[in-house]
């Protein structure tokens, strides 16, 4: 990636951490000096290009959500950097962070959660565009959101403007949530499991709607999921994270259908095929995420990997380009260790 | 929809079961029929506020108050269990003969007692004969079953994972033997990874211990992989009815195919996702006729008027209540 134009980028992510601090006793943290921290995320590194639907899958606990927060600096990273078109936004002061807060959005995943119940739709649309004096008057705001919310396909809008949250079903209220983001015609907008509450058949609507809107406004998008089948339909190119960190990053076609880090083939394998004929064949990955309290040493997918070597105990592997856009962070790759496995 | 030479272990004919409210009647079960023969899967599947759930329970007769089974037979076992009481219920059939996995595992359990106390707490009262220190030994060995240490049945229910918790639900289900088991969405709301390794476990389970499952879903690609026969339910009916295998190869309900087109596949080619527009109809006052015609691309005017029925087509296992098809 480091080949890419650079001017293509609109977001760079370098070493991004962050620690969530655990509350431990007075005495203990008086005798110990060690602090015991949650790494949620631990020193990752991607970008994403303008105009490009970048995935970033994983289990619950790998640290997907967090990194989406940090991104539009709703978190504090604990280092590392974000750099907005060029820009590090990780040491901007609120001032300075809210004229960017303009370009970048986010679509949170619980619809039932991130509307405010006492706020009409109206409201909840128009309050980027309040914040940020984008309409000159009541009239143009007015129009902006009947108009979003035509895009978002809640016709006609003025059925919708004066609802409140509970009147509107689950698919009705994230298509809000969505209005919300894309009003201000932003230039990056993190998408957090924004399908995963709702049924499968509302599921394909909203994607097919974001995708079209991400299109046509052509926004950078940060997609995460945990389901595999939707990020390949939605990416362009696909992070797979582990434990707070990235374990194989690519184009998503390369990703998907050329998976080499095993934690990788593990997730494929496990989404379910819609396909009676295609009976399950392959071994379901055993046992859960570990805690990130304690990550394992070494290569941290180690303690759950088919393929464990005494090496991925004792060495981090490094994230390594096996192709063009595709690299990989695992010892079976890494040149020195026989690659027999298919 | 017998004819089969063994009879089934569950028989349901024409179910109705409503929820009476102020503004009326609401048909969460509106005539629904199945079988489920002995060691067989079925998968019913459908929209959220489609009956599901409400079938499940008005299966073991377990509707919450307001909730009322109007007509229809469920004949478990060469029983009919209408003509049971409530008592002879819960001492023969419920645990015993056919068990139930709640939906939402996370909350399922009672956060203040062991994993352990619970299901000692079932066998004991469906067993009183059993002794405490067997009712545990029984506890440990279904925690086995399901692949859970048995030292953790001294666990409380908050020291489970979200995937143990959903196993340790599985084992107390199956603390009595049943011979039929119905999961209510097993799968929802865990990782896929862990989603995975319970599916596993339940195809385990049924072939070890011979086990009918009806197995709830909004998600069809679960129940492609665990079910032989498949229901779709829409709006309080079955729509289509048959064998997976030509569910998936020719869907023809015109819900159906909206429903399998709505998945994004993560092996093959990648395809546009279809989606079935529009939303569930209110079953205070269902869409006279069909009630998918209002959201039916093929909707015509009989559709609108007169209701479809259930119907055989072809010589296959195979039902579809749709007037697309000879009627």
């Amino acid at each position: 990636m480091e080949t890419e134009n650079a001017s293509q980028q609109l977001i760079r992510v370098e070493e991004l951490k962050k620690h969530f601090p655990l509350k431990t006793g007075l005495f203990k943290s008086i005798v110990s000096r060690t602090e015991v921290s949650v790494k949620a995320v631990d020193g990752i590194s991607f970008d994403i290009g303008k105009r490009e639907i970048f995935g970033l899958a994983g289990e619950s606990g790998s640290g997907k959500t967090t990194t989406g927060r940090l991104l539009v600096r709703l978190l504090e990273p604990s280092g590392g950097k974000v750099l907005f078109e060029g820009k590090d936004i990780t040491k901007l002061t609120d001032r300075e962070l809210k004229p960017l807060r303009r370009k970048m959005q986010i679509v949170f995943q619980d619809p039932y959660e991130s509307l405010n119940p006492r706020m009409t739709v109206k409201e909840i649309v128009a309050e980027p565009l309040r914040v940020q004096h984008v309409a000159k008057n009541e009239d143009e705001l007015d129009e902006r959101v009947k108009q979003i919310l035509r895009e978002v396909e809640l016709v006609p809008p003025e059925e919708f403007l004066y609802r409140f949250p509970h009147e509107l079903s689950g698919g009705q209220r994230q298509r809000v949530a969505v209005a919300r983001a894309f009003v201000l015609h932003p230039d990056f907008i993190v998408a957090d499991e924004p399908v995963s509450m709702l049924d499968v058949s509302i599921r394909a609507e909203i994607l097919n709607l974001m995708l079209g809107l991400v299109q046509k406004y052509g926004i950078s998008f940060l997609f995460i999921t945990h389901d595999l089948a939707v990020s390949r339909h939605m990416c362009d190119r696909l992070a797979i994270m582990y434990l707070g960190q990235i374990m194989e990053i690519g184009s998503t076609d390369k990703v998907i259908s050329n998976s080499l880090h095993p934690y990788t083939q593990s997730l494929i394998a496990a989404v379910p095929v819609p396909d009676p004929s295609s009976k399950r064949t392959g071994d379901v990955l055993p046992g859960e995420i570990p805690s990130p309290i304690n990550p394992p040493s070494g290569c941290r997918f180690h303690t759950r990997c088919p393929y464990a070597h005494p090496r991925c105990v004792s060495e981090t592997p490094l994230l390594v380009e096996v192709e063009e856009d595709h690299k990989v962070a695992c010892h079976l790759y890494s040149g020195r260790l026989s690659t027999s496995f298919s | 929809m017998s004819g089969k030479l063994s009879m089934p272990v569950l028989d349901v004919q024409s179910l109705k079961a409503y929820y009476s409210t102020l503004r009326g009647d609401v048909k969460a079960v509106d005539g629904v029929s199945f079988t489920v023969e002995k060691g067989e899967a079925l998968g019913i599947a459908g929209e959220s506020g489609c009956g599901k759930t409400t079938l499940a329970l008005s299966l073991l007769r377990l509707l919450p108050s307001g909730g009322k089974i109007i007509s229809g037979k469920v004949v478990f076992d060469g029983t009919s269990l209408g003509d049971l009481t409530d008592e002879e219920l819960r001492k023969k059939v419920r645990w015993k003969g056919m068990s139930l996995v709640f939906q939402g595992a996370m909350n399922a359990f009672n956060p203040v007692f062991k994993i352990g106390d619970q299901i000692v707490e079932a066998i004991k009262y469906h067993e009183p004969g059993t002794s405490t220190k067997e009712a545990w030994k029984r506890a440990g060995n279904l925690l086995e079953l399901v692949g859970i240490d048995r030292d953790r049945a001294q666990n409380y229910p908050h020291e489970f994972s979200g995937g143990m918790k959903q196993r340790a639900l599985i084992a107390m289900a199956l603390c009595l033997n049943p011979r039929l088991l119905i999961a209510d969405e097993p799968g929802t709301a865990l990782d896929v990874i862990v989603q995975a390794q319970v599916l596993k476990l339940m195809r385990e389970l049924r072939q070890k211990l011979d086990l009918g499952m009806i197995i709830i879903s909004h998600d069809l690609s679960i129940l492609a992989e665990t079910c032989e026969k498949l229901a779709i339910m829409y709006a309080g009916k079955v729509v289509e009815y048959g064998d997976v295998f030509e569910l998936f190869k020719e869907p023809l309900h015109p819900y159906t195919q909206g429903l399998v087109g709505a998945f994004p596949k993560v092996k093959g080619p990648r395809t546009k996702l279809l989606s079935v527009p529009g939303s569930p109809p209110d079953l205070l006052d269902p869409p006279l006729g069909c009630h998918f015609h209002p959201r039916c691309p093929y909707a015509m005017d009989v559709c609108k008027q007169t209701e479809p029925e259930l119907l055989k087509l072809g010589s296959k296992e195979h039902y579809v209540a749709c007037y697309l098809y000879p009627h």
